[in-house]
């Protein structure tokens, strides 16, 4: 279909990614997975093979591109554990896209990325470039969340099917039509399950205009500027923590020693809660964070301070690196900073998508985290 | 019960003898090429300064940084056929692919895709095939290569492809010794593979060193058996170092932490062991090395072994002292095993870390009039940088900001100050010998980590017993008392964003080595 392709969008806006660059998004996209996510690096390692095998991968403003453009939303589903060891094929998102222009009966335009935190970041990154598409810098969560319907995108009235979901078997499956976003999400879960635990979606497309208003921004220079901000910070040895905090309005909340960790399994999440004992500033407080996938609940001394949908990450103390639900271990020595989420994911709409109660906690309201001046 | 404790260092070997928990005698000796030579001066140096019959001997335990040290200075690895068996799973990520390209090249990057492997459920991936192995044999014969290795997606929940294609292998390129991965490491397909090759380009360099070790102790009159300390802290029979040498990997600092926690007595401490180029610094806890948590590089190659969170600089006893324009800098060049010759107190031309410790009154060794020229605002300022850069290490390895004792281990130690900020140093009797007196006291271990199915109304607890049996067994085949094994590690994760029901199981069990009574 890509001799019928019209470019809708100005070349010189485009930003062509670099290595370094997706070096730099790995620590950004792990930071806003808010622990959970999947790890991006087997993702990165793909990307870097593709930039080797001469693909390019660039990235393009959500207004830099013409109203009416058809803009496919993908991202991977599945078990970041599988994943690890049942390493995806490379092309799953690449034949989610022509299995979507057949279906459609029209070229896309542009893709989008479901979700930048964790591995989710990267698999669009390959599937534009494969398919010699750019990428919106932007992303329908501005985070990690462990559900299809948990983006702007459904939160704000797209629909997402006609969906297409592959597999590294050469398997595509079509779901036509979903009574709701939730529906959706319960049979594309029973699907990746037949799938082998992992698989890549591709929501029904959307108007450029529509993904401009509802996507949240600059997804991935702002993962990118994290990242570089740890990296430089760990080269002139200054602290990776503050840098990031500076980047992203955000704020240290504790420092703290893990002292205990609790994990079970619920409905196929990983559930779980964190105890911390502080140090530093913080020596003699204790404080806890609720664990469903990402990081949810933040208690200090037994009281709520921060909660989902704002971001609570967890960075290595030294290094600054983030560390992932799966990472967690007794005696690890973390940093807990917060940042506040975008406002798109602040209203009343979205708060009953992604707020506390949705998680199972109707009675922790959710109080916003105060931006930065 | 004597037993015998022995590291293989970079520069020097170290023998000490321990009856029960007492040292007995420890001894230095300098590492000779051939391993041999410098294992026997030891054995028989420690012998003779203990005074105990050499017949009495139960066991002898060896620590030794050979293989590690070949991977990092990419010395002594073979070719290696490198066959993954998961197509189309992996296909954009061949083997070896963050691996850095020296090394790659020096192992061959000979990587092979085959379709096979198994589902996380146990299903058939895609059937091995068959054909395909037969074929990469003949290409093996042809190329020459050393070594085979064999990585099957979720061989950790099915073993049997990677056994079919040993047996494949064998038939038809004989000879060729072939690791599967499911014996090396743990969940987790890249890092294991790695791990895998790794392992198997060591083999020829293991049955050579394995064979100086048994040769030394044959030398030295010593018909007891011996083990090789592993990462964790814990033993291997010799025989099965010959299979799995990449098991040995990170033992070094392992051993001299839990040497120094032994010689001490104390379960919480930072302990800093201070070699002649490097210092390592980590934290000891419960009695153990704290883990790192992220997966570890062995010469810029990721794994995902279990290894002690150790924070290296470059400052030991024989680092060179410069007083530039910028002010001094001590470090990370360093004159190594040298420092016997080159550094000023010993009669060469080199400024070295030493001589500062000896012009300041802290270290007896050398003939201080040697150091006596040295202006005393230069070895003050040298002094303070040493115990800056300590101090800032130390530091790091903290786990909390309660107070622990700083243990002073290493022949270098003598540049360790008698406080480290508000932290007491500890120097403890025989410090200089901490890493042979940590593989001395090492353990047996049993480990199990692998994805269980919890189908047909298999509870989570039923999984977890099954793989403590398993850890169990493992431990009593390698030598372990059955009465002393306890777990000391369970990890269970449930594998998240999936409905299904499958859980990642990790225990480990550790137990008192069986006394040898042959």
């Amino acid at each position: 279909m890509a001799e019928s392709r019209k470019r809708k969008y100005d070349e010189a806006a485009l930003r062509t990614l670099t290595r370094d660059d997706l070096e730099a998004l790995e620590i950004g996209a792990g930071i806003l997975g808010t622990g959970g996510g999947g790890n991006p690096y087997q993702g990165k390692l793909l990307a870097l093979e593709a930039l080797k095998a001469g693909y390019e991968m660039k990235i393009l403003a959500t207004d830099a591109i013409e109203a009416d453009a058809l803009c496919m939303s993908i991202g991977g589903i599945g078990a970041p554990v599988v994943g690890v060891e049942r390493i995806r094929e490379g092309r799953e998102g690449l034949r989610c896209l022509t299995a979507m222009e057949e279906l459609i009966r029209t070229p896309v335009d542009a893709i989008v990325c479901e979700e930048i935190g964790g591995a989710n970041s990267m698999s669009p990154l390959v599937t534009a470039a494969l398919g010699g598409l750019p990428i919106l810098d932007c992303d329908g969560m501005g985070r990690a969340f462990p559900e299809m319907q948990m983006t702007t995108f459904s939160i704000y009235g797209h629909s997402s099917t006609p969906s297409v979901m592959c597999d590294l078997h050469g398997n595509a499956v079509i779901f036509s039509h979903a009574v709701s976003e939730v529906w959706h999400e319960r049979m594309a879960r029973a699907c990746v399950v037949a799938q082998g635990g992992g698989a890549m979606l591709a929501t029904a497309p959307m108007q450029a205009h529509f993904v401009h208003q509802f996507a949240i921004p600059r997804s991935y220079t702002k993962a990118i500027a994290l990242g570089e901000a740890v990296i430089r910070a760990r080269r002139q040895q200054e602290d990776p923590i503050a840098a990031v905090c500076d980047l992203e309005g955000g704020r240290r909340i504790f420092n703290g020693k893990i002292t205990d960790l609790k994990r079970h399994l619920r409905g196929g999440f990983a559930v779980g809660d964190l105890e911390l004992a502080g140090f530093d500033g913080w020596t003699g407080e204790t404080a806890s964070v609720a664990i469903q996938n990402e990081f949810l609940i933040f208690r200090r001394n037994g009281v709520v301070e921060v909660t989902v949908p704002d971001l609570i990450v967890l960075l290595d103390v030294d290094t600054g690196y983030p560390i992932t639900t799966e990472m967690l271990r007794y005696g690890q020595r973390v940093a807990v900073i917060a940042i506040p989420c975008h406002d798109l994911l602040r209203s009343a709409a979205a708060l009953e998508v992604v707020g506390p109660s949705a998680f199972g906690y109707p009675d922790i309201a959710f109080s916003p985290l105060p931006k930065a001046a | 019960m004597y037993r015998v404790g022995i590291d293989v260092g970079g520069t020097n070997t170290d023998a000490v003898i321990l009856q029960d928990k007492t040292v007995l005698a420890g001894v230095k000796a300098s590492t000779t090429e051939d391993v041999t030579t410098g294992v026997i001066e030891a054995l028989e140096n420690v012998i003779a300064a203990s005074g105990i019959d050499r017949k009495a001997i139960d066991a002898v335990m060896i620590g030794t940084t050979h293989f590690t040290n070949a991977v990092i200075e990419r010395r002594h690895m073979d070719e290696v056929a490198a066959i993954r068996l998961g197509l189309p799973s992996g296909a954009g990520l061949p083997p070896m692919v963050d691996w850095p390209d020296d090394i790659r090249e020096i192992v061959g990057n000979h990587g092979y895709q085959v379709k096979g492997g198994y589902e996380f459920d146990g299903r058939i991936l895609s059937p091995l095939d068959e054909d395909e192995i037969v074929r990469i044999a003949g290409e093996i014969r042809a190329k020459g290569l050393k070594a085979a290795a064999v990585t099957c997606v979720f061989s950790g929940i099915n073993d049997a492809m990677e056994l079919r294609t040993r047996e494949l292998l064998y038939r038809h390129c004989p000879g060729v010794p072939v690791v599967m991965s499911k014996d090396i490491g743990r969940h987790g397909l890249l890092a294991r593979e790695s791990a895998a090759i790794m392992n198997a380009s060591l083999l020829s360099l293991a049955d050579r060193t394995v064979a100086a070790f048994q040769k030394a102790l044959v030398q030295a009159g010593l018909t007891c058996p011996f083990y090789i300390t592993q990462n964790d802290g814990t033993l291997m029979a010799a025989d099965v170092v010959r299979a799995f040498p990449v098991l040995t990997f990170a033992s070094g600092p392992t051993n001299s932490m839990r040497g120094a926690a032994f010689l001490t007595g104390l379960k919480d401490a930072v302990v800093v062991d201070v070699g002649g180029t490097t210092t390592d610094v980590g934290s000891l806890s419960h009695g153990f090395p704290r883990q790192a948590s992220t997966t570890v590089d062995i010469g810029g190659v990721k794994t995902n072994f279990r290894m002690p969170d150790v924070f290296s600089i470059g400052l030991g006893g024989g680092s060179l002292v410069v007083n530039g324009e910028k002010g001094i800098s001590i470090g990370p060049k360093s004159v190594g095993y040298r420092v016997r010759r080159e550094a000023l107190c010993f009669g060469g031309s080199t400024l070295t870390a030493t001589d500062i410790a000896v012009a300041a009154g802290k270290a007896d060794v050398g003939d201080k009039a040697l150091v006596d020229s040295l202006a005393p605002a230069l070895v003050e300022a040298a002094v303070a940088r040493i115990n800056a850069m300590l101090e800032a290490c130390v530091e790091r390895s903290r786990i909390s900001s309660t107070p622990v004792p700083v243990i002073a281990v290493g022949g270098g130690s003598i540049l360790m100050p008698d406080r480290i900020g508000e932290l007491e140093v500890l120097r403890p009797e025989n410090f200089a010998v901490a890493n042979a007196v940590g593989a001395a006291i090492a353990q047996i271990s049993g480990e199990t980590d692998r994805v269980f199915s919890l189908i047909d109304g298999k509870t989570r607890e039923a999984a977890l017993a099954e793989a403590e049996a398993e850890a169990r067994d493992k431990a009593i085949a390698a030598g372990a008392i059955p009465e002393t094994l306890e777990v000391i590690e369970r990890e269970d994760t449930p594998l998240a964003y999936l409905p299904g029901n499958a859980t990642r199981i990790h225990v480990k069990v550790v137990g008192e080595m069986g006394a040898y009574h042959g």
